[in-house]
């Protein structure tokens, strides 16, 4: 397995407040991350380093070898925690912008979804409901033959069926050559669908192991764990 | 096959087991192909790569082997399938006294409770 993602003594601040202490991580090919914290631990500022779009105060972040930029945006798919696209636009304007957007976006594997959940390409982003407008994200980000999938959040805010659909759309999409990072707080849901956690606290990494290691040494599920080492 | 997983145990033996269980009782037959890695880790809701290292282990144990470009496929030989479950069982046998030490009852009791135990 290669490396796709390394960090090294990652530090961001926002004015007086330390967002990420030194950070280290190393990200290899192939395998599914996810990245726990409670709230204000570092998980979003982590995933917009990643993405490029905030630029660290100290230490470095490498993605195939580039610093974030044009480059890496080619191969990471983003998925934010906020929508950001136009609610006036409808789902098919919307796959044109990402066709037009991105070289490596399938089309036809978004609408095969999109078509497999009943939800209409002709309808306005603003008409779907919660649920469907996230899984129009969703699609939208896991169409693309990507290196790296960063979903910000991707189950928070969901019914459990969304929850599902989603993790198992996660599970479809896997290839060999991609990684996917994903960060939550809710971790039961998801854990199993994880190669490797990674838990952050105040800025910092205090766990990187395998969900398996996880249980084979504590007993417990990750879920357990993160309660235990989190308790406030 | 019905995946229902102990959340506080490592999944990829436990994926090994439920394969050693559907091929000891003839579920899954010698010479029958399996689920593909892609559609246990969907139905289980498990990563792929677990179900993969699953499916290695039970190759190593000679239970399943891989043909390339195929997909994996019951072995004839289901000794090793059998003796997986077979521990499994023991194993499960073990926790059932392990509990009625803890109710305080002891092995010769329990037998006797196991003896005279109707189905209601």
């Amino acid at each position: 397995m290669s490396e796709l993602l390394t960090a090294t003594g990652l530090v961001k601040r926002y004015g007086g407040t330390v967002a990420l202490r030194g950070i280290d991580l190393t990200l290899e090919s192939g395998k599914i991350y996810g990245l726990l914290g409670p709230n204000g631990s570092g998980k979003t500022t982590f995933i917009k380093l990643a993405c490029g779009l905030l630029t660290p105060d100290k230490g470095k972040i490498r993605i195939l070898g580039d610093a974030p930029g044009v480059e890496t945006k080619k191969v990471v798919s983003y998925l934010p925690e906020n929508s950001y696209l136009n609610s006036w636009m409808r789902v098919e304007q919307i796959v044109d912008m990402f066709r037009d957007f991105y070289e490596d976006f399938d089309p036809e594997a978004a609408y095969r979804m999109l078509e497999g959940l009943g939800i209409d390409k002709t309808a306005k982003l603003k008409n779907l409901s919660k649920g469907n407008k996230e899984k129009v994200c969703l699609i939208l980000v896991m169409s693309r033959r990507a290196k790296l999938y960063v979903l910000d959040e991707p189950i928070a805010g969901v019914d459990p069926a969304t929850r599902d659909y989603i993790i198992s759309t996660i599970i479809s999409n896997y290839n060999p050559e991609a990684s996917v990072l994903l960060s939550t707080h809710l971790i039961s849901d998801i854990e199993q669908v994880l190669d490797e956690v990674i838990f952050i606290q105040n800025g910092e990494i205090t766990l990187q192991k395998s969900v398996d290691d996880i249980r084979e040494e504590n007993g417990k599920s990750v879920d357990e764990l993160f309660r235990e080492v989190f308790r406030w | 096959m019905d995946w229902k997983l102990d959340r506080s145990r490592p999944v990829c033996p436990q994926i090994c087991e439920q394969l050693c269980v559907g091929i000891a009782s003839g579920e899954l037959k010698p010479g029958e192909r399996l689920m593909s890695v892609r559609e246990v880790a969907l139905a289980a809701g498990v990563n792929p790569n677990t179900v993969q290292k699953s499916f290695e282990e039970l190759e190593r144990a000679g239970a399943v082997y891989s043909v390339r470009g195929s997909g994996w496929y019951v072995s004839e030989d289901t000794a090793a399938a059998s003796r997986q479950f077979d521990g499994l069982v023991r194993q499960r046998i073990d926790g059932f006294f392990a509990d009625m030490a803890r109710l305080g009852i002891n092995e010769e009791a329990a037998k006797k409770y196991v003896e005279e135990w109707k189905h209601e």
